[in-house]
């Protein structure tokens, strides 16, 4: 079973890796974004940490919940509203049990990445966060480390993809021989979930 | 690369301060990051916010002010601001005449003022949101987020400003914003890339003699990079991308917008350029602006935008306006 304690070492999993990492979120960002991603989301994560510490919520769903709040609120960008609303959904999903089972964590997060579809408009193969959150739902069943191993494949399978949402569709066909940076800090995200589970 | 600036961190914070130094006739809430008229909210009047991400400067704080914004909420640099920010500017200009959120077509300033709607709806507060797309340079389809919002903002918030001025009702005020959009289109061009200071070097490589067609705002890339071009056929180039979009039938504003590091005598020698195409194509020029307004940081370069105005959308346009980057009348 999973407890808040677990959700909380995921999101600080995911700050660290975050931090770790800024310069190569930003570095991918850079050729077909506008080179702000890694950044972003490090203030984005920190903010979160503090304010999981500060408030200190009891539940599994009030941890993802107000996670995903303090994204919303200091991320901006598309990465704030669609990362915020993953958790957000996720932990709402989850509702107010204090201890939920794998099998109910993955379901929450399929409809936490559904909510992130709806959102975005994205839908697998756009060369977006969603080209590596799906993979990860779809493996989550067979554990946290086989759901990394699926998140990490589809982020670098968007390098061939030409990119139908967000900034990068701008560039067209030259979108294309890059890995997405929010398919890459989505795959850090799932990461952050077999740090938490010791995996 | 070397910036005026103390840290990366606080280049929005430390610009707001100075902005309020500047700029008594505005209230400006450094921590909350809000730019408001220090005499909202305006009785009667409907209130216009906008905003988006730091580094187009002026655009959007330097044009809150009457006859304008009622109030702007920057973003860090490219980035655009959080929905609390605008949710926070709502409440403090609306004076039970309602909102216009004016937004920049991009992911990220769409949904953060999507949530921000429904904040301040939950606050009573009456909203409505018109989006600018104007950039010619991308194909609107479903294998794109559409068209960027440029040049055109600059058109839009001056233009339903004055129709807000006049104490004209939200549903009025939100059918002329949109009017000014449908009208208008914009094509840019870029010299140089661009440096953000998070990242303190060139977002992408643009060789000396190379220069990139259809860029954006954001140091995003063009659609296509070619050998440098004289103003003359950049101008030809522009002009014609602008037109094919958008057949020539009333007389148009023109805006010739620097990118931010290309001098004005070079962008007066662009519009010349530019007045020479639009005259050979048919092109009564109603009114011409030039000078760098909605701005890209250190990018050098220009963009071209035209509106189309009927009598009406013309006089509210040369109706007074007193901001920091935009004033006449008053």
């Amino acid at each position: 079973m999973l407890d808040a304690d677990f959700f909380r070492r995921w999101m600080a999993a995911t700050a660290a890796s975050v931090d770790r990492e800024a310069e190569r979120l930003t570095a991918l960002d850079s050729p077909i974004g506008d080179a702000d991603h890694g950044s972003n989301l490090q203030r984005g994560f920190k903010a979160v940490v503090a304010v999981l510490e500060k408030d200190a919520p009891a539940t599994p769903g009030a941890v993802l919940t107000l996670a995903g709040r303090q994204l919303i609120s200091t991320v901006g960008g598309a990465s704030g509203p669609l990362y915020g609303t993953l958790l957000r959904s996720t932990g709402k999903a989850l509702g107010d049990a204090a201890e939920v089972s794998e099998a109910q964590f993955a379901e929450a997060l399929r409809a936490g990445v559904d909510k992130v579809m709806a959102l975005g408009g994205a839908a697998p193969g756009d060369k977006t966060m969603i080209d590596a959150l799906v993979p990860a739902v779809d493996a989550l069943g067979e554990g946290f480390g086989a759901a990394r191993a699926a998140a990490e494949q589809g982020a670098e399978a968007t390098i061939p993809l030409q990119a139908r949402k967000g900034r990068a569709s701008y560039l067209g066909e030259r979108s294309i021989g890059h890995q997405d940076p929010g398919a890459t800090s989505s795959a850090l995200l799932v990461a952050g979930l077999a740090e938490a589970a010791g995996e | 690369m070397k910036m005026l600036i103390n840290v990366p961190e606080t280049v929005v914070a430390d610009a707001l301060r100075g902005m309020a130094a500047a700029h008594p006739d505005l209230t400006v809430d450094v921590a909350n990051r809000v730019i408001v008229r220090r005499d909202a909210p305006v009785a009667g009047q409907v209130a216009l916010v906008s905003g988006g991400g730091s580094g187009h400067e002026p655009l959007h704080g330097g044009f809150v002010g009457p006859g304008m914004l009622t109030a702007a909420c920057p973003g860090e640099v490219f980035t655009s601001p959080v929905p609390d920010q605008m949710a926070r500017a709502a409440a403090a200009v609306d004076s039970g005449a309602g909102v216009l959120f004016i937004v920049k077509n991009y992911t990220g300033d769409v949904l953060n003022f999507d949530m921000a709607a429904e904040l301040a709806e939950d606050e009573g507060i009456q909203v409505a949101k018109v989006l600018v797309n104007d950039d010619v340079a991308v194909t609107d389809s479903l294998y794109t987020a559409g068209r960027r919002g440029t040049g055109a903002t600059l058109f839009v918030e001056k233009i339903a400003g004055a129709a807000a001025a006049e104490g004209q009702p939200l549903e009025r005020v939100e059918a002329v914003a949109r009017q000014v959009n449908e009208n208008s289109r914009s094509f840019g061009v870029a010299l140089s890339a661009v440096t953000t200071p998070a990242k303190g070097t060139p977002t992408f490589d643009l060789p000396p003699g190379e220069l990139e067609l259809g860029i954006g705002i954001h140091g995003e890339p063009g659609r296509e990079r070619r050998p440098m071009m004289t103003s003359g056929e950049i101008a030809d180039f522009a002009v014609n991308a602008v037109l094919e979009d958008l057949p020539p039938r009333n007389p148009v504003l023109v805006l010739v917008n620097g990118m931010g590091a290309t001098p004005l005598l070079e962008l007066y020698g662009f519009n010349a350029e530019v007045r020479r195409v639009l005259a050979e194509r048919g092109v009564t020029v109603a009114r011409t602006l030039v000078g760098n307004y909605v701005t890209s940081l250190d990018m050098a370069g220009a963009s071209v935008t035209l509106c189309q105005v009927d009598e009406e959308l013309l006089r509210l346009w040369d109706a007074p306006v007193r901001t920091p980057a935009l004033r006449w009348g008053m």
